[in-house]
């Protein structure tokens, strides 16, 4: 069924394409802003994702500049900031601000968005072999939703009382209560229709990326033929749709306590000296609905980085993906067990401990899964013949970073243990590395693998090396120590711990800390740096397929236009791994199978 | 000035590592794609295998500098606190060894199968024997972990001994009120409607019901006796708190309108933690683990663990919250000599909502 679809569906464009150069006339605004086509909106969508990286990094510059050195005043802080940095020094609920947006801009705007966006809108149609996706229009308006959630996200650093200042996880009654935090006045009402534009954004997203899978793959790509990065690409989308609209309906809720008087979330509450009149509401409810996502939201951001190392190592491993259907196997396990283990974030609420303990069980379970993707990537490596380009480097990072960061997983998904560990850097450590910078660095895997096709040359070598060793270095360097902070029973989110008995010995070690944390954002710059002026003045790609990949996106032209293949759409004969095969190096998906080829997979 | 110079040379450091970097890409393509390629995966190879050793040896000496900061040197300071720090070393000892062979694994692979003239890559795209394998034995020792922690988990978070002593901990932005039942054992009723601190009833006592006037109201500080089991029940007024005790490794959210409890027997007085943790300055924290706005990082709660002689001796030395209360009305208000009246002054919320 689906191969006729796809079928027809190639029959209808091959005389459209023939003669594209004639009929569509291309204005830099149909070209450029409102473009349909999918590689363009991809492009859109990793720009718009960078410029959101740079912002969100520097607010934790800024952030880690209070910690490190809380003491010292910074003059020409207060030149920039006006009086949220009054007398040089970042003011609290300036503080606040930072932390909050830091979180909201690089879990949604850049992981998600910036993430999801670039890599299902440029890999799903190249690697299934489709034109464009399922819907080109609802995939532009997905980007433009996205965009004017950026552009509302933004204004709200500009009102006068401040953006959201209350955690990326907007905890009621604190969210609604603008009496209770400055943030919580007209920057919490920005964030949360911004959030609304975005999830609209992701949904039409979503629904593309999944639609354009199950209906629009070539003749012979069965789901087992598609590339891992596809699989994770299809799961990030189905979590992502099943699981947003939950927050959506949260948000709507938290604006309505806000603005109309309800009692959702609120119940017997002084705040500032006024006795509130609301009753019967519950402030754990907000958290069910918001982990409800918060939780899926991970492996949104956690999948397209495993399904892109997943690819790229295997290319250049020259070897097979290990264990192609316990891969399919055990992101399918991660998918449904994503939804069924939100209140580990909520074992010290009050929460029934038998409900807890329920939680905890299906917690751990996920380590099964993660521990099959492990080995099998480590299995794929085994006697491969591996060449370290910088997107390999990345996925090898990518898989370091997973092993460290899931296994502290462990420790916080066990309750008992939990209740030490819950809300103090042992948790930031913890998301940070295997969602974070393991997300960032199948992210950045990702954009020097395919930078050669996105736009026709390369990325700079040794930059990307230099990118790769420092951030690596500098991650565990950051990340690593801020587990022995948790272990003290560091809390979080606080501005300043020098009056604290129990954590000021940790000074040094934040300024340590901070120090890194700048050094490492400053190479990200050089990172940006490369990726601009390699899309002018990189080497220009000259062969098909410069890592001679198996993939169907190395089929089509270096430079593909909109329709991606110039003539007819390839036909799939094999699965993407036929790496090493009967001795010969690789052989593409489009290449029917031999006469004395040896049967295996 | 200084800001400027930073500046000045990063831009300067930025343009030189460009320069190499653009003179490298040329020399690379002189060379030739295939030996520039191979030459890289030289240096990345060693340096990978690098990155592991001094990777581990940073590790360690990470530990060799922070263990003994963290709380666990000096063991947990409450009875049920023991169960974690077991768990917790379980844990580090389940996942470090896992952590060391899937790390070591992964580099020493990278280092040993890089490209190699004459090498070629093996076809091995899948094994059921070996994915069964490391399917089952991560489930086997997550079910070890799991039957430990909710064994745990279920002893720490039961119900409170009987004999516990209570006590009442409010969390408001941004600081803990503690409140006492007195002789009776009970804790009056309160209602956040009866909220009125300009008289003083800052926790919305309840001074009709008879059993809160006996209550002990006091700010900031909680003083409990050491080796009896203690039971908080904890309330907040404004937001969510959270109620974090790291030295006794106990924590739980005051969530406003749902009041929580949570109970342990503190192990040592704080004149002994002094001892145990060598620091004179030692005092058992409070700290709110919640975000709760902008004070947030000061919301300051202090635990005196005294002996009983000691905590009965300064539980008989705190006068009740009423009797201070209507003390304070009735100096302030007109003599009218009705009770009644003086309660009314305390809680006109009250009056008004009947």
């Amino acid at each position: 069924m689906s191969s006729a679809v796809s079928l027809h569906h190639s029959d209808a464009h091959v005389g459209h394409d023939a003669h594209h150069e004639h009929h569509h006339h291309e204005t830099f605004i149909s070209k450029y802003v409102f473009s349909q086509d999918h590689k363009m909106i991809a492009r859109q969508f990793l720009i718009t994702g960078i410029i959101w990286a740079i912002i969100g990094g520097l607010f934790s510059v800024l952030f880690r500049l209070q910690l490190g050195y809380p003491d010292q005043t910074f003059p020409w802080l207060e030149d920039i900031l006006g009086h949220w940095a009054k007398g040089g020094k970042i003011q609290p609920e300036f503080y606040y601000a930072l932390v909050t947006m830091h979180g909201t801009v690089l879990v949604f705007f850049v992981l998600t968005a910036g993430l999801s966006g670039t890599f299902a809108n440029f890999l799903i149609p190249l690697q299934i072999g489709a034109r464009d996706m399922a819907s080109p229009m609802l995939n532009m308006l997905s980007y433009w939703f996205f965009f004017l959630a950026s552009v509302i996200m933004i204004s709200s650093l500009f009102v006068q009382t401040g953006p959201a200042s209350g955690g990326w996880t907007i905890y009621p009654p604190l969210s609604a209560l603008g009496d209770a935090s400055m943030g919580s006045k007209i920057g919490m009402d920005l964030w949360l229709v911004s959030m609304a534009m975005f999830i609209v954004s992701s949904l039409l997203g979503g629904l593309n990326y999944i639609t354009t899978i199950l209906n629009m793959r070539t003749k012979g790509m069965s789901m087992t033929r598609m590339p891992l990065t596809c699989w994770a690409l299809f799961f990030t989308a189905v979590l992502g749709v099943l699981s947003f609209p939950v927050l959506l309906s949260g948000a709507i809720l938290l604006l309505f306590d806000r603005n109309l008087g309800t009692s959702f979330y609120l119940s017997d509450i002084v705040v500032a000296g006024k006795i509130l009149p609301n009753e019967g509401g519950s402030a754990i409810l907000f958290q069910h609905l918001f982990w409800f996502l918060g939780h899926p939201e991970v492996y949104i951001i956690l999948l397209p980085a495993m399904g892109m190392s997943s690819e790229i190592l295997a290319v250049n491993s020259r070897k097979p993906i290990f264990g192609y259907m316990a891969m399919v196997g055990s992101m399918f396990a991660i998918t449904i067990l994503a939804f069924l283990v939100w209140a580990h974030h909520m074992f010290v609420t009050g929460l029934n401990p038998f409900l807890g303990s329920v939680f905890v069980l299906l917690t751990l379970l996920i380590a099964v899964p993660s521990a099959i993707k492990v080995f099998n990537w480590l299995t794929t490596l085994w006697r491969g013949s591996i060449r370290f380009t910088p997107g390999m480097m990345f996925a090898l990072g990518f898989v370091s970073l997973f092993i460290s960061g899931g296994l502290t997983g462990i420790f916080l998904g066990n309750s008992s243990l939990d209740i030490h560990l819950h809300d103090t850097y042992f948790v930031i450590a913890h998301f940070h590395i295997v969602m974070g910078v393991a997300s960032f660095f199948g992210m950045f895997a990702g954009i020097y693998h395919w930078f050669p096709k996105m736009f026709g040359r390369y990325l700079n070598n040794t930059l990307a090396y230099i990118h790769f060793w420092v951030t690596i270095v500098g991650a565990y360097l950051i990340f690593w120590p801020m587990h022995y902070e948790g272990l003290a029973g560091m809390p979080r989110r606080y501005y300043d711990y020098s009056t604290w008995v129990s954590f000021r010995q940790f000074g040094p070690l934040n300024e340590f800390i901070s120090t890194v944390a700048m050094l490492v954002f400053a190479v990200q710059l050089l990172f940006v740096f490369n990726f601009f002026w390699s899309i002018f003045k990189g080497r220009k790609v000259t062969s098909q397929n410069p890592w001679e990949s198996n993939t169907l996106e190395w089929t089509t032209p270096v430079s593909p236009g909109h329709g991606n293949w110039p003539g007819e759409i390839p036909e799939v004969h094999r699965w993407p791994y036929d790496y090493a095969k009967d001795g010969r190096d690789f052989i593409p998906q489009t290449e029917p199978i031999g006469a004395n080829e040896s049967h295996s997979h | 000035m200084k800001e400027f110079f930073l500046v000045a040379i990063s831009v300067m450091i930025f343009v030189v590592i460009f320069q190499i970097a653009k003179a490298s890409e040329y020399v690379s393509v002189l060379k030739g794609e295939e030996k520039s390629r191979k030459q890289n995966n030289k240096i990345n190879g060693f340096l990978l295998i690098a990155f592991l050793v001094f990777g581990m040896l940073g590790a360690w000496y990470c530990n060799e500098l922070y263990f003994k900061h963290t709380l666990f040197p000096q063991g947990s300071a409450s009875v049920q606190g023991e169960k974690i720090d077991l768990m917790l070393y379980i844990t580090i000892a389940v996942t470090g060894i896992v952590f060391i062979i899937t790390q070591v694994l992964l580099f020493w692979f990278c280092y040993k199968y890089q490209e190699k003239d004459g090498k070629k890559a093996y076809f091995f795209p899948h094994n059921n024997k070996l994915e069964l394998l490391w399917t089952t034995v991560p489930a086997i020792f997550l079910t070890v972990l799991v039957v430990f922690g909710l064994k745990y988990w279920f002893k720490m978070t039961s119900d409170a001994p009987k004999d516990a002593v209570l006590v009442e901990i409010t969390g408001h932005q941004f600081g803990w009120e503690m409140r006492y039942p007195g002789k009776d054992g009970v804790l009056g009723k309160k209602s956040h409607k009866l909220y009125n601190k300009p008289m003083g009833n800052s926790l919305g006592v309840d001074f009709d019901d008879p059993e809160s006037h006996d209550d002990i109201h006091v700010s900031t500080e909680m003083h409990i006796p050491v080796g009896r089991p203690v039971k908080l029940v904890i309330n907040a007024q404004d937001v969510i708190h959270d109620v974090g005790l790291p030295h006794f490794r106990m924590k739980m959210d005051a969530v406003p309108g749902i009041p929580t409890t949570m109970w342990f027997t503190p192990k040592y007085t704080t004149e002994e933690m002094k001892v145990r943790t060598g620091n004179p300055d030692f005092t058992y924290e409070i700290s709110c683990d919640q975000m709760c706005g902008q004070g947030h990082f000061s919301m300051k709660g202090i635990i005196v663990v005294e002996s009983e002689a000691d905590y009965l001796k300064w539980l008989g030395g705190q006068k009740a919250e009423y009797a201070t209360l209507v003390k304070k009305a009735e100096d302030t208000a007109p003599k009218t000599d009705s009770t009644a009246k003086t309660t009314a002054m305390i809680q006109p919320a009250l009056s008004n909502n009947q």
